[in-house]
Parts: structure tokens; C-alpha cells; sequence
């Protein structure tokens, strides 16, 4: 893939929204998305083990897996090494800054299940991205994951005091917010192409 | 072939191998804190390991703070104050807070964890609470739905409660059940015997303990419990006072009652008891033999749903209206009411309005 870095960051977060185009990552978009401070310690947490996962999952792939010939054990690998570095970096945080261990601790096992990490770190397999190019599509999936869930708990806030049939409240409604708000982003698509 | 699987399988092995190690190793770096120490009151010290949650921390120092969910940060019962030490409130807990105990201190100890030293405030008599290991001695029915049952303490121990307490009792995984749940029960005998209790014990459709205790405990099967907990107990004052149970909460009286036998006692009290149809009533020949003892005791049976075919004299309906006779004078009279949350709250508010009885002097313990 000849396509550069930067270009590569920006159409993560707007024509290839991880979340909003491949609907990556939906069980705590919805889960969490009840109150904006929550949604934004999530969407941070998810920036940064993005980064670092991807960033470490890219060399455990060229590095071990590619010449080992175990390419087709990739899924697995790849799932142990974001586990275990989600379970590191608790050990890290609690210990070493507690404030934010608390502001952001009780998302990070949460973010171990997270399909929208999984789906980067195949991402960049398929399309064959270099090291460089992996750390820039993973920081523009995060930034694009995070600003999605924040729309979605704005709208939620302000949909409390809305009238919602019964049977629409909680998931149902926000799905179909999500829905719009994809067919929305399929306006940012000319743009540029990453698949 | 069989080479390149076991090639292939080794190679995973060793990297999930590496990464646990790397987490072994770190968690002995990152997560030791040492020694730390938990000031109890102001007055204890306790030394333990770091990196716990308090609840455990202090239960593996025999200290049992009350705790329904088993620390999962369910049910709230496990608040207790945190002066210093205790970090922010963790989002797990602001849901099970009101403003004012947050202003408070109070935090849920099973969410807090000890990384360093810690003060903290707790009822003194939660050091009276201990783990029991029990063996059932005798299970008899009261009713077609009501048992008593009784645990014989192991060797060398010795519950101290008060009259009205109540202990939590653990099941064991049975059938589909597959965890261990804690249910309190109120204590039935007497305070003066102190190497086995007796809980009465009420069987609720689908409910998992109450189910556990009909259908599968038989005489000498191994139970555990801790206690005794509660502020639901019988105050040494010399007010009359007015008993009120439905149900199995009539545990609790027999407890009070069984008590006052034993101390004497020239207080007037007044027992009524709510029940459905006479299958419902117990105890009867106790409550008749108290009257017979004290100076001044009186069962009241009351049936909310007697049929013409029982040919019950006593009195039907609803227990309010009886309580006119019983007091004498609303401002010396203490009401000790056990049974359903529905039943406590009717009583309550026709104490309060109907009768005059200060809200203070209202204790109750109600089946959640």
C-alpha cells in the first residue's frame, strides 16, 4: 500500500469510521455511551491501547508469526497480546497514577473485548500496511471510535427527556442514532478510499 | 506434518507462555504494597498485605463487615466510613450512595482497596461478628411452609448476640444453583444459649436460600454463617412494648421473649401476630406458656384470610386497628415490628399517625 501515513490517519476517522462504516466495536459504544465523562474515558482508553496493541501486534506479526510460517494462528496471537498488555497496563496505571487509574481503571477490562482493537489489528494485516502507516490508522481509528461514542452519549443525553416508544429505549434507539449517523459519514467517502 | 503441528504448537505455547510470565513479574513488582495498616476507630491497628479490597482485607482479620453480593458491588451492604486513605469514589460505587453519606466518608469496603495506610470507622459491634462452621441438629415444621431449624456450633466456639440480631447464612451450590449465596435470617432462641441457634426459616417460591433449606439441609449436614448483625435488637429500658409479626418473623420475638424469661422482666408487652388462615399460626402453645410466666404478656393472633370452615374466635383483619388496647401510653411504648417491607411500612405509618408513637421509638427488620 502506497498510500501515505497522514492521509491514512484522516480517513480513519472520517470516511473509514471503524465503527460508524464497520460498525466495529458496538457492545460498549452502546454499553457505556449513557453518560459523556464515561464515553470519554472509554474513547481515551480505546486511543491509547489501540496505538500500543496495534503498534506491538503489527511486530509480533512480521517478526515471529510471518517467519515461523503460524500466519493462520494470527487471531489468536493477536487476542492474547491485547489481553495481556490491557491486563500490564492496569498493573501500570494503578500503580504508578492512581487518579487516573480511577477515572479510567474500570474501562480497560472492557476494552480487552473490544472487537473495534481486533479489527484494526486485522486491518492492517489485509491491507498490508507498514509500521508507520499501522500507528497512524490505529491513532485515527481511536480518535474516530472516541468521537463517534461521544456524539452518541451527547444525543442520548439530550434524548432523556425525549419521548421514545417503550419498546425503542435503550439499544433499540441507539442503533437506528447510529444508523443515521453513518449514513451521515457515507458523505465524508469521496474524500478518499482506504480498503 | 506431525512435526510442523507440534512446531506450531510449541511456538504458541511460548508466546503465551512469555506474556504470563511478564504478568507474573509484574504483578510481583507493580502490585506489591507492602505492609499497610487499617486504623480501626482510631484505637486498632491491623496489619496486612496490601492491594486488597478493604472487605477482605478485613475479614481475613476476622473482622466481618455485613455483605450480601459477596464484593461484587451489588448490594451496598457493606458501606463503612473511610476518614483517610480510601482514594476517590470509584464510579462502582456512586450508584449505591445517597449525597450525604458521600459526604460522609462512607464508601462500599468491598470496592476500596488498601495500597496504603487507611482509616477507617466502623460500629464496634462489627468486631463482635465472627465466622461460625455449624452442623444441623434438628430441623422441625412449624408449618406447611415454615421450619425451625437448628445449628449446633462447632467445638470451642460461642456466639455473642443480642436479642433480634440476625446472622447470613451460606448456601451451598445445589441442583441448578451453582454459586454460593449469603441470606440473612433472624436468630430465634435465646442470647444465654451460646453454642447453637435456631433460625426460622419461611420457604419463598424461586428463592435460593429458602429452597436450599427445605429441600436439601437434613440433620447433620455441615453450614456455615457469620454474625450477629443488626440494630434490630431489644432495649434494656422499662417501656412497654408492643410486638408486631407476620410470617417468620416471628424469629426475632421468640428470641426477645426467650430473653426476657431469662433476665425477668414487669414490662407490659403485647404480641400480635398476622397470619393468613390458621394453617399459618405457630408457636402458640410457647406464646400461651409466656403469658402464663409473665406478669403481663398477651398473644394476639390476628388472620387476614380465615375461612367459615376453621371456625377461628380470635380476631380477623388487619393487626392496626387491635393495637388500641395494647397501649396505654404512646409515649412509653417501643414497638418491635418483624415482617414483610409492606407490612412494616402499613404498621409504621398507623403507629406514627394513629397512635402517636414517636418514630425513634419504632424498631423494625424488615425481609428485603
Amino acid at each position: 500500500m502506497d498510500i501515505s501515513a497522514f492521509v491514512l490517519f484522516w480517513a480513519a476517522i472520517f470516511t473509514g469510521n471503524i465503527l460508524l462504516t464497520y460498525f466495529l466495536g458496538m457492545c460498549s459504544y452502546l454499553s457505556i455511551s449513557k453518560e459523556i465523562e464515561s464515553a470519554f474515558g472509554l474513547g481515551v482508553a480505546v486511543i491509547f491501547v489501540l496505538i500500543v496493541t496495534s503498534a506491538l501486534n503489527w511486530l509480533v506479526y512480521y517478526y515471529i508469526l510471518v517467519p515461523f510460517h503460524i500466519v493462520y494462528l494470527q487471531y489468536i496471537v493477536f487476542i492474547i497480546v491485547i489481553a495481556a498488555f490491557v491486563q500490564f497496563l492496569e498493573l501500570i496505571i494503578e500503580r504508578y497514577t492512581p487518579a487516573l487509574y480511577y477515572s479510567l481503571g474500570i474501562f480497560l477490562p472492557l476494552i480487552t473485548v473490544n472487537c473495534a482493537i481486533l479489527g484494526v489489528g486485522l486491518f492492517m494485516i489485509i491491507r498490508q500496511y507498514n509500521f508507520i502507516q499501522t500507528v497512524a490508522f490505529a491513532a485515527g481509528s481511536g480518535i474516530g471510535w472516541l468521537m463517534a461514542i461521544l456524539m452518541l452519549a451527547g444525543i442520548r443525553r439530550k434524548l432523556k427527556e425525549k419521548m421514545v416508544p417503550v419498546g425503542l429505549r435503550g439499544a433499540g434507539i441507539s442503533l437506528i442514532i447510529t444508523g443515521i449517523m453513518a449514513l451521515g459519514f457515507i458523505g465524508f467517502s469521496g474524500i478518499v478510499q482506504i480498503q | 506434518m506431525l512435526i510442523r503441528i507440534l512446531e506450531d504448537i510449541a511456538l504458541m505455547s511460548g508466546i503465551g507462555v512469555i506474556l504470563a510470565l511478564i504478568l507474573v513479574l509484574a504483578q510481583r513488582w507493580l502490585s506489591n504494597y507492602g505492609e499497610v495498616t487499617i486504623n480501626i476507630n482510631g484505637k486498632r491497628d491491623l496489619t496486612v498485605t496490601g492491594g486488597n479490597s478493604l472487605l477482605s482485607s478485613l475479614s481475613d482479620e476476622q473482622i466481618f463487615i455485613p455483605s450480601a453480593c459477596g464484593g461484587r458491588g451489588t448490594c451496598g451492604a457493606c458501606k463503612c466510613q473511610v476518614l483517610e486513605g480510601g482514594g476517590p469514589i470509584l464510579p462502582t460505587e456512586k450508584p449505591l450512595l445517597t449525597k450525604a453519606e458521600m459526604a460522609d466518608n462512607v464508601r462500599l469496603s468491598c470496592q476500596v482497596k488498601v495500597k496504603s495506610d487507611i482509616k477507617i470507622q466502623i460500629p464496634e459491634a462489627i468486631f463482635n461478628i465472627r465466622r461460625f462452621n455449624s452442623v444441623i441438629e434438628e430441623i422441625v415444621d412449624y408449618t406447611y411452609d415454615i421450619k425451625g431449624v437448628t445449628f449446633k456450633l462447632n467445638e470451642g466456639q460461642s456466639i455473642d448476640f443480642k436479642a433480634g440480631q440476625y446472622v447470613q447464612l451460606e448456601t451451598k451450590p445445589y441442583e441448578k444453583i451453582k454459586q454460593k449465596v449469603m441470606r440473612a435470617y433472624s436468630i430465634s432462641s435465646k442470647p444465654e444459649i451460646r453454642d447453637r441457634i435456631q433460625l426460622i426459616i419461611r420457604l419463598v417460591p424461586e428463592g435460593v436460600c429458602t429452597t436450599w433449606v427445605h429441600t436439601q439441609l437434613k440433620v447433620g449436614d455441615k453450614v456455615d454463617f457469620t454474625g450477629a448483625y443488626g440494630d434490630f435488637y431489644l432495649r434494656d429500658t422499662a417501656a412497654d412494648i408492643l410486638f408486631v409479626a407476620g410470617g417468620s418473623g416471628s424469629a426475632p420475638i421468640k428470641s426477645m421473649l426467650e430473653h426476657l424469661q431469662e433476665v425477668g422482666t414487669n414490662r407490659k408487652m403485647t404480641y400480635f401476630f398476622g397470619a393468613r388462615t390458621t394453617k399459618d399460626l405457630y408457636l402458640d402453645e410457647e406464646m400461651r406458656a409466656f403469658e402464663e410466666f409473665f406478669d403481663d404478656f398477651e398473644y394476639v393472633p390476628v388472620l387476614s384470610h380465615a375461612t367459615e370452615a376453621e371456625n377461628w374466635q380470635g380476631k380477623t383483619g388487619y393487626l392496626m386497628p387491635y393495637f388500641k388496647d395494647a397501649i396505654r401510653d404512646p409515649k412509653n411504648t417501643e414497638a418491635y415490628l418483624c415482617g414483610s417491607p409492606g407490612m412494616i411500612a402499613a404498621v409504621t405509618k398507623s403507629l406514627i399517625n394513629d397512635y402517636g408513637i414517636a418514630e425513634e421509638k419504632i424498631y423494625y427488620d424488615s425481609f428485603g
